[in-house]
């Protein structure tokens, strides 16, 4: 609320997965890969289990960004959960796209529990892009 | 190849000619029990009715231009508990037809023992609409004046940019579209039970008949013209909804009563998400919702209780505009969800209610596919 651009701190929402990204997540921790502390990570048991429903929800309520990490495909705890999410997230991505809405607010990445500094390093990218991109209209819209 | 014979219309009533046909079914104990359209008593509605005793079907009315409701969803209630144990044909619209197709997958409806009778659809108006019609013309005059969806603006919307008004999955169609429906109908086995059943009832087939090649070349000019009107009236759409503040204004009117869903026939869910526990929260809750923005607006959820409907059944959208109809604040919902449907749809090459042993793309997955998402 009456931020400049420049002062505009994001609000990312992280959907990780409890085997892949979600451990990458404690990695790139005890690692101290440092990662902003604009991202709020919130562990699923797998990305498969992500309705898009929550996602829009986030972003509706004031995330400037979302994002989706899971296990690289093929890799899935579950066997085939990750590819389960990559189909929705194309899906809620065309949805956006076709009602004029910034398909570049919802995020996926593939991020091993090996990858703690990958993890550091995407989440950096992204808390940039969105900075980038500014305040999310839908976020700030009260009358949606 | 196709089986078909066609019926000679006499008197020009077209009407007659098909109850007489689906009176035939009965007689030869072909089937036991029937789903059609009977015009009601009151003359300002056709409505679906289960009819044992094939007197009934003297008030059969399959062209009447009038959809109160999508008939997937009563044979949904027929057949949800139990598969029917007695032959069963129910006689439904191409759109009725789709829905039903995404609802066996979505194993909410038990084939077995139905026969799918569907017919050629010129359209309907919104039921509001009906009784105006029926006061002035009959079906025999609808179907008479042609089959042109999109030059008649009093069309409910979804009629006018349909894309498959003719029956994709039938076991017998009652066709229309390409013939003179005042000289002959045809009636075309589109499956190996549909031809069973006719040959049952003493009706000679003939293999790639005159009048179904007739169809079929109409049907196949039909299906040339529609990709470039839908297309132009997508692009139209966009421009009209596009964008956060278009689409918050589209939707100042929803009261989110939800009668879109209710009416909807593919948003099959006993109990909607949007009814659950998970959307009743503490008054602390809302207030530090509303605290975030400064204000919230009430009912809460409104648009995403929208995206998420498009999110969860958007492939499965057969277009059928019931969602239309059902809202009380005319929103163009019909023109939303097609655009998303056919958006999302090609995306996965998916076609609602083209063939029951397609998979639900939301339930399948391949190796390869989408790899830019996820991927650096």
């Amino acid at each position: 609320m009456g931020e400049t651009k420049e002062q505009f701190e994001p609000k990312i929402i992280g959907f990780l997965c409890n085997w892949c990204t979600g451990a990458a997540s404690d990695l790139a921790g005890t690692t101290r890969s440092q990662y902003p502390p604009n991202v709020h990570p919130i562990r699923v048991m797998c990305s498969g289990t992500v309705d898009p429903v929550y996602m829009i929800k986030a972003l509706m309520a004031g995330a400037d960004s979302v994002m989706m990490g899971g296990c690289h495909p093929g890799d899935c705890h579950y066997v085939s959960g990750n590819y389960k999410a990559r189909r929705r997230v194309a899906m809620l991505k065309q949805i956006f796209k076709s009602l004029g809405l910034d398909e570049n607010r919802v995020y996926a990445r593939w991020i091993s529990a090996s990858e703690g500094p990958e993890f550091a390093k995407y989440m950096n990218q992204v808390t940039e892009e969105t900075r980038k991109q500014g305040p999310s209209a839908l976020a700030g819209d009260w009358s949606v | 190849m196709t089986k078909s014979a066609t019926l000679q219309v006499k008197d020009g009533k077209i009407r007659e000619t098909v109850n007489s046909f689906l009176k035939d079914l009965f007689a030869k104990k072909t089937i036991d029990a029937m789903l059609a359209p009977l015009a009601h008593p009151a003359g300002t509605n056709v409505v679906q009715a289960l009819v044992t005793n094939p007197v009934y079907l003297d008030k059969a009315d399959v062209f009447a231009p009038v959809m109160p409701v999508n008939s997937a969803r009563l044979v949904q209630s027929l057949t949800r508990l139990t598969p029917v144990n007695r032959k069963t044909a129910v006689v439904i619209r191409p759109c009725e037809m789709r829905a039903f197709i995404e609802l066996v997958k979505l194993k909410q409806i038990q084939l077995d023992k139905l026969l799918l009778i569907g017919i050629d659809c010129a359209g309907a108006y919104a039921v509001n609409n009906y009784p105006k019609f029926a006061a002035e013309k009959k079906s025999d005059d609808f179907v008479k004046a042609g089959f042109k969806w999109a030059e008649d603006s009093a069309l409910r919307m979804g009629c006018q940019i349909c894309e498959y008004p003719y029956p994709l999955t039938a076991d017998i169609t009652i066709g229309l579209i390409g013939l003179d429906p005042t000289k002959q109908i045809l009636i075309q086995a589109d499956s190996a039970k549909g031809e069973e059943v006719l040959n049952k009832i003493g009706i000679t087939l003939e293999t790639d008949g005159e009048a179904a090649q007739k169809r079929q070349a109409a049907i196949a000019k039909f299906i040339a013209e529609v990709k470039e009107r839908r297309k132009k009236f997508f692009e139209k759409t966009k421009l009209e909804i596009g964008g956060v503040e278009k689409l918050s204004k589209v939707f100042s009117q929803c009261i989110k009563c939800q009668n879109c869903r209710q009416a909807c026939p593919v948003c099959y869910c006993r109990e909607c998400f949007f009814i659950s526990p998970t959307f009743e929260l503490e008054s602390e809750r809302y207030l530090s919702q509303a605290e975030k923005k400064g204000a919230l607006r009430m009912p809460a959820d409104t648009l995403l209780f929208h995206l998420t409907r498009m999110n969860h059944m958007g492939n499965s959208c057969v277009g059928c505009g019931a969602c239309e109809e059902a809202c009380p604040n005319d929103i163009p919902l019909l023109k939303i969800f097609q655009l998303i449907g056919s958006e999302t749809q090609a995306l996965f090459g998916y076609v609602p209610g083209r063939n029951v042993e397609e998979v639900l793309p939301a339930t399948a997955f391949k190796e390869k596919e989408f790899e830019r998402i996820g991927e650096k």
